[in-house]
């Protein structure tokens, strides 16, 4: 029996001829919040996606709380995508909706009450959002899950610093000790300080990971100036 | 309360100077019920475990205590509320004899500078 929350081993995924993860070991515990960066095209999105059950591993093996993918891993993993696949003409309401049919999970009362917080009707349709309030409205969606892994891939990308810093709280309020929260990112300094753990990921490996406290306390470093340092080449 | 973190240090202990801080100068009163670890993680935009780990340490020292099953609260203790505040001072005022040290300043001269810049 494996406490662990997430679990891969030698994941390989081939794109055709081009390889997205090479042999990437990683192994994240219960009640953790942890970063997964990267620059782009290290394997980040492709990582999340086959956690998410969305991709198939060329090969290797994934384990989700002790399950290959598959609809139990499934009813595990809230993932919120890097773009919004609620489709434009969907109501708030309709939108909670479709996750109350999909998930047994699904807290909609919890869901209603962060809209209300919000501002936001829930009569209100997509396309009437402006862009960080249908990023917000997702990801209220997503965490409104009693999941045990949360993938969120790029939650903050393109979002002003209010709709960040309302991001951030809504993860930090929505955290329990029994689940686990990926969070995938280029934007280190804004999410350092949410952090537990940091995995950096390149050219489709495990290139790094460590504790983001005891980073501070043994090095006087913080992540986003380690990650500098790692990834200086690539970094423009 | 302001939270600001800087990139250098733990997080935690720049959470407890911060809370520290406050409770020297009054903002956090004596015997003030704080929010709960989830709640000022999220309005300090810090990890909880983080949090926790900083209020852990405020507990041991004693200026804050923790009513089970309620919450936890500032010191009513107002002597180790003055000794606290006499530290933080002692520490700003060593670290600033410190960098007037390393700018070439000696004590005569720091001191006729504060005598013109206090009165």
């Amino acid at each position: 029996m494996t406490s662990s929350v997430l679990e891969c081993r030698a994941l390989t995924k081939y794109y055709g001829s081009t390889m997205a993860l090479d042999s990437l070991d990683l192994t994240l515990e219960k009640g953790r919040i942890v970063g997964l960066l990267g620059p782009n095209g290290s394997g980040k999105t492709t990582l999340i996606k086959i956690a998410a059950g969305l991709l198939t591993p060329t090969s290797g093996t994934i384990r989700i709380c002790g399950f290959a993918p598959s609809p139990e891993s499934k009813a595990l993993v809230s993932y919120l995508p890097e773009f919004t696949y609620f489709e434009n003409h969907m109501r708030v309401r309709e939108c909670f909706e479709l996750f109350r049919d999909f998930y047994d999970d699904f807290d909609e009362t919890k869901a209603r009450d962060m809209i209300r917080d919000l501002g936001v009707s829930p009569e209100k349709r997509m396309r009437e959002l402006s862009k960080g309030m249908k990023e917000k409205v997702q990801l209220v969606t997503v965490m409104s899950r009693r999941s045990r892994l949360f993938l969120l891939d790029e939650p903050i990308a393109g979002v002003d610093p209010a709709s960040r810093d309302y991001i951030l709280n809504t993860i930090i309020r929505n955290y329990s000790e029994d689940s686990t929260i990926l969070i995938s990112t280029h934007l280190i300094s804004d999410v350092e300080n949410v952090l537990d753990d940091y995995v950096f990921i390149r050219d489709g490996k495990v290139w790094q990971t460590g504790s983001v406290e005891a980073l501070r306390e043994n090095e006087n470093k913080s992540v986003d100036a380690l990650f500098r340092e790692v990834f200086r080449y690539e970094v423009r | 309360m302001k939270w600001e973190f800087n990139g250098k240090g733990p997080i935690a202990a720049q959470i407890v100077l911060l809370v520290e801080q406050a409770i020297a100068r009054g903002e956090l009163a004596p015997g003030e019920w704080l929010p709960s670890v989830r709640e000022l993680a999220a309005e300090a935009s810090v990890n909880p475990n983080t949090m926790q780990k900083a209020l852990l340490e405020l507990e041991q020292n004693g200026l804050v205590n923790t009513v089970r099953n309620t919450g936890k609260s500032v010191t009513t203790d107002t002597e180790l509320i003055r000794a606290t505040r006499d530290r933080l001072v002692e520490e700003s005022i060593r670290a600033f004899l410190a960098d007037m040290k390393s700018l070439g300043l000696d004590r005569a001269e720091v001191s006729a500078l504060m005598e013109r810049r206090v009165s």
